[in-house]
């Protein structure tokens, strides 16, 4: 599914470069629930925003689905996003002014997918998320728990390839932690291929396959016996 | 811009944002407004002085003799002129091309009035027929006095509206009565309307009547005319001031006096009073515009101002939206759309608005030299457009900076 060779891409800060990431081999297969760890500075997120093509990469090559991920403009940027890719984010990032069921939708808008077929597709996987009640509802009106399950409600709407969640639980304390991971776990059984960023320990173990990153390189990658989050909640 | 589903989108968009779409809304609204006011009152200026000077027919020409103050071929300066019927009927003769209608006039002084027993204190005019043209006064009973009532020297009289209500309120009509000057009756034949009640206190005889009868000889306090006019105003204007220069020119002569004195003759000419006027109205319609056009400049900045904040505001969200998979072109679409929308229905609000307030207000307003303000629709119309266009360019440089945020920049914006 995802194929990164030797990646490598640095920042500019003023006269000084400062080099993030330092030659990345990772390569992710069909149904596989990563988490990518490390602590602040070590490139985790600006690894997974290269792989959510917010941002470009300097050197190697990135393969996403049989697809070279190159040169891409923003409109091709976008399209891409809206075919391969959901996300979810530390802060949610919903429209505030939009219910839960439009935030759900938005995706979908974007496809070209008609008004009413939007609809029905949002109350669908909102109610997966178990938020079908709350579907009229705005963000500031939901707890942060139920705010990011609106969030992964609106990542799977669009039917990505890829999952990619950055630090999902950074903002919810454990209890709501292992409810939203909880869910992940669930969308993964169904097949779903999820890269997760967390520097928590006890959720990176509820993922299969654990990526340590340090200074920009990985110094570990190792499959781990899945933790069920369902025996927390 | 068919796109149905943007159309939602924005509907969505302008619903949940009430008032950030009531603040661009009213700026653009208000700045309408008071141009469509402002220019309605420039017209309304031009109407109410065109209307001042309907008073009298708008080319008459009125003659005044007054007194000589420069020397001239040996005669003293001090010299009251007097007019004269040869002086009438001669430059009656002389322009007769440019004269539409003609009269002289006396005024006739020291004489008591009486209607029975009842003493009354108006003035008394000696015109001929063609008078009540040159005043524009409408005759509402009877009729005016005609040119046999001139050759017969006819003891009739005809009445203001004013005269009437004062004196005859009692009467049904006051046609038929007599009343006497000096002792001489005069029968009333008619009574006429002004638009100034001022000239609505006068008793009209017969010219010949006033000067046999009143020891006037062949006297002449003014003489007054009215010009055809021409095809355009300023062929009107050019022709009324070569006839000012004709009639003084031959006047002067007749009474020897110095070309250079414009005491001894005076000869006042609507046309030109009006050409003054029409130029400050003119002024006072560029300084509204102008003044409507800074409005509009203002309108507009404040159009730019809010989408800056706008697209700040939502910087954010255009992050999520391109991070969903919002290509750049759609964002700046959206905001654009959004924004043309509401000047559109915000400017077409205005101008409604103040047009119809300019139509229901506009007729009543009785104020001196402001009638009917009234507005050109397709003027109005023109600057909604030109509103419209400019909030959209104003709008677009913000939108297509804030398309072209990087999504995670644009994500990371609190």
């Amino acid at each position: 599914m995802i194929e990164i060779k030797d990646l490598h891409k640095s920042y500019k800060m003023g006269s000084n470069s400062l080099h993030v990431l330092k030659g990345i081999n990772f390569s992710v297969k069909e149904g596989e629930l990563v988490a990518i760890m490390g602590s602040s500075g070590s490139g985790k997120s600006t690894l997974l925003n290269i792989l959510g093509m917010l941002d470009e990469l300097d050197e190697g090559s990135y393969t996403l689905d049989g697809v070279p991920i190159k040169n891409l403009n923003e409109t091709k940027a976008a399209q891409y996003r809206n075919k391969f890719l959901g996300f979810v984010f530390q802060s949610f990032n919903l429209i505030n002014y939009k219910s839960a069921m439009e935030n759900v939708a938005l995706p979908l808008y974007y496809q070209k997918v008609g008004r009413k077929e939007r609809q029905e597709k949002a109350l669908k996987y909102l109610e997966q998320v178990g938020l079908k009640e709350w579907a009229t509802h705005l963000p500031n009106e939901l707890s942060g728990g139920q705010k990011q399950r609106v969030a992964i409600a609106r990542a799977m709407a669009a039917e990505p390839k890829v999952l990619l969640a950055d630090e999902p639980t950074g903002a919810l304390d454990s209890k709501t932690s292992y409810e939203v991971m909880d869910l992940i776990q669930k969308i993964n059984d169904q097949g779903n291929t999820i890269l997760l960023v967390t520097h928590e320990p006890d959720i990176a173990d509820m993922c299969k396959r654990i990526v340590h990153l340090k200074d920009g390189v990985i110094i570990e990658d190792k499959k781990v016996e899945q933790v069920r989050a369902s025996q927390y909640v | 811009m068919f796109d149905i589903e943007r159309w939602q989108e924005i509907f969505d968009t302008i619903q949940k944002n009430k008032l950030r779409t009531f603040l661009t809304g009213l700026s653009v609204a208000s700045g309408i407004f008071i141009l469509v006011i402002l220019l309605g009152f420039g017209q309304g200026m031009q109407n109410g002085i065109a209307a001042e000077f309907e008073q009298d027919a708008a080319t008459s020409v009125w003659v005044w003799p007054g007194v000589t103050t420069i020397e001239y071929k040996g005669l003293n300066p001090g010299r009251r002129i007097t007019l004269t019927n040869e002086n009438y009927e001669f430059s009656t003769h002389l322009l007769e091309e440019s004269i539409e209608y003609q009269s002289p006039r006396i005024f006739v002084r020291n004489v008591s009035v009486n209607y029975g027993k009842e003493a009354l204190a108006y003035g008394i005019q000696g015109v001929s027929s063609q008078f009540q043209q040159i005043e524009n006064a409408k005759i509402t009973a009877g009729r005016f006095i005609n040119y046999h009532d001139e050759i017969s020297t006819g003891k009739v009289a005809v009445i203001g509206e004013k005269v009437r209500k004062d004196v005859f309120g009692d009467l049904e009509t006051p046609i038929g009565e007599f009343i006497e000057i000096s002792g001489i009756p005069f029968k009333i034949i008619g009574q006429f309307k002004e638009k100034e009640e001022r000239e609505e206190e006068r008793i009209y005889i017969p010219i010949t009547t006033a000067q046999k009868a009143f020891n006037g000889r062949d006297r002449v306090n003014n003489l007054a005319y009215t010009l055809a006019p021409a095809k355009t105003f300023e062929e009107t204007v050019a022709q009324a001031m070569q006839f000012k220069k004709d009639l003084k020119g031959y006047l002067q002569s007749a009474h020897t006096i110095s070309p250079k004195d414009d005491n001894a003759i005076e000869v006042w000419s609507a046309m030109e009073e009006a050409k003054r006027f029409f130029n400050l109205t003119n002024s006072i319609k560029l300084f509204f515009w102008f003044v409507g056009i800074c409005t509009i400049i203002a309108g507009v900045v404040g159009v730019s101002n809010i989408m800056l904040i706008v697209v700040k505001e939502r910087t954010r969200e255009i992050g999520i939206r391109k991070a969903l998979g919002a290509k750049p072109w759609s964002i700046v679409g959206m905001i654009l759309h959004e924004a043309i929308f509401v000047t559109a229905l915000s400017g077409f609000a205005g101008l409604i608005f103040s047009m119809g307030l300019l139509e229901i207000v506009g007729p009543h307003i009785e104020v001196d030299y402001i009638l009917n303000p009234s507005v050109n629709f397709n003027v109005a119309i023109t600057t909604v457009f030109v509103l419209i266009f400019a909030g959209a360019v104003a709008g677009f440089f913000p939108a297509w900076r804030a398309a072209s945020i990087h999504t995670i920049d644009a994500l990371r914006d609190e």
